[in-house]
């Protein structure tokens, strides 16, 4: 494999780390249900997809094919994630959840 | 019962049978056996969930869509990892959105364009298709969620499906 191919592969895990890492301390750090509730869709986002091309090309450059699968599994997650995040807050909405004191706007009663 | 044999959606189970061969290990007659099985049984069961067949006017701008999301997700999951990582509270708001879309479909995909983008999560809609209840975790302003929504997201929606 060329060295340069590996930098490439090794700064892509880094950034997916990186950004699956402040998803995690998101969800531990902001202050109530709904700002918690951006953290995971996010690092899925970002922090998946930049793993999801370490692999494509890791794989690619070592002759294995072009990994269809990996993008796949990204298509599925990237599908899947906002469905998850919608039924959560519709669920929070459902039974009160109390929102932090300095949101404005309000969730709607229906 | 040969009527239950046909394909309600061609262009679905296409993409399923596709997929499918993907997913597995090769292309043997195992797999396009089942392949079939399933680009069929999946419509089949999915159905009732298609009230309307989904109408796209101009799939060709769906790639340039596709992108400028991509770009756009890159860009704001920057400014949320710096928002998490310094001490200052974020200012979270809840936005109630009028849609100009009518189409379910271009309504689910704008929803989930705003759950992926980072900033804003899609948390309901009306019950009249009317509106969209936007929670946005770092806004100065309803209208400017609004506008950058509009502008960036449903004006071209609008031009795909009308």
């Amino acid at each position: 494999m060329s060295e340069i191919a590996e930098y490439i592969i090794a700064a892509l895990l880094l950034v997916g780390g990186f950004f699956t890492l402040v998803g995690a301390i998101g969800l531990a750090r902001l202050p109530d249900f709904f700002t918690r509730l951006h953290g995971p869709t996010k690092a899925t986002t970002v922090g998946v997809g930049a793993i999801m091309l370490a692999s494509v090309l890791h794989f690619s450059v070592n002759h294995d094919g072009i990994g269809i699968s990996e993008i796949l599994i990204t298509v599925f997650l990237f599908m899947t994630a906002p469905v998850s995040a919608n039924i959560l807050a519709k669920a929070a909405m459902h039974i009160g959840v109390k929102s932090m004191d300095d949101t404005r706007g309000k969730p709607w009663e229906q | 019962m040969f009527d239950r044999l046909n394909f309600p959606q061609p262009w679905l189970s296409l993409l399923l049978f596709v997929i499918w061969q993907f997913l597995s290990d090769g292309i043997s007659g195992a797999s396009v056996v089942l392949g079939l099985f399933l680009a069929w049984l999946i419509p089949q069961i999915t159905q009732g969930f298609w009230p309307q067949r989904p109408a796209f006017i101009h799939p060709w701008r769906m790639p340039m869509y596709l992108t400028r999301v991509l770009m756009d997700i890159i860009v704001a999951s920057v400014s949320v990892a710096r928002l998490i990582l310094s001490p200052r509270a974020p200012r979270p708001m809840f936005v109630c959105y009028p849609l100009e879309l009518e189409h379910p479909l271009a309504i689910s995909i704008l929803a989930s364009t705003i759950s992926l983008t980072p900033g804003t999560v899609s948390a309901d809609v009306s019950d009249d298709n009317k509106t969209l209840l936007i929670h946005a975790l770092d806004a100065q302003s309803e209208q400017e969620v609004i506008d950058a929504i509009k502008t960036r997201y449903e004006k071209p929606l609008l031009e795909m499906f009308k």
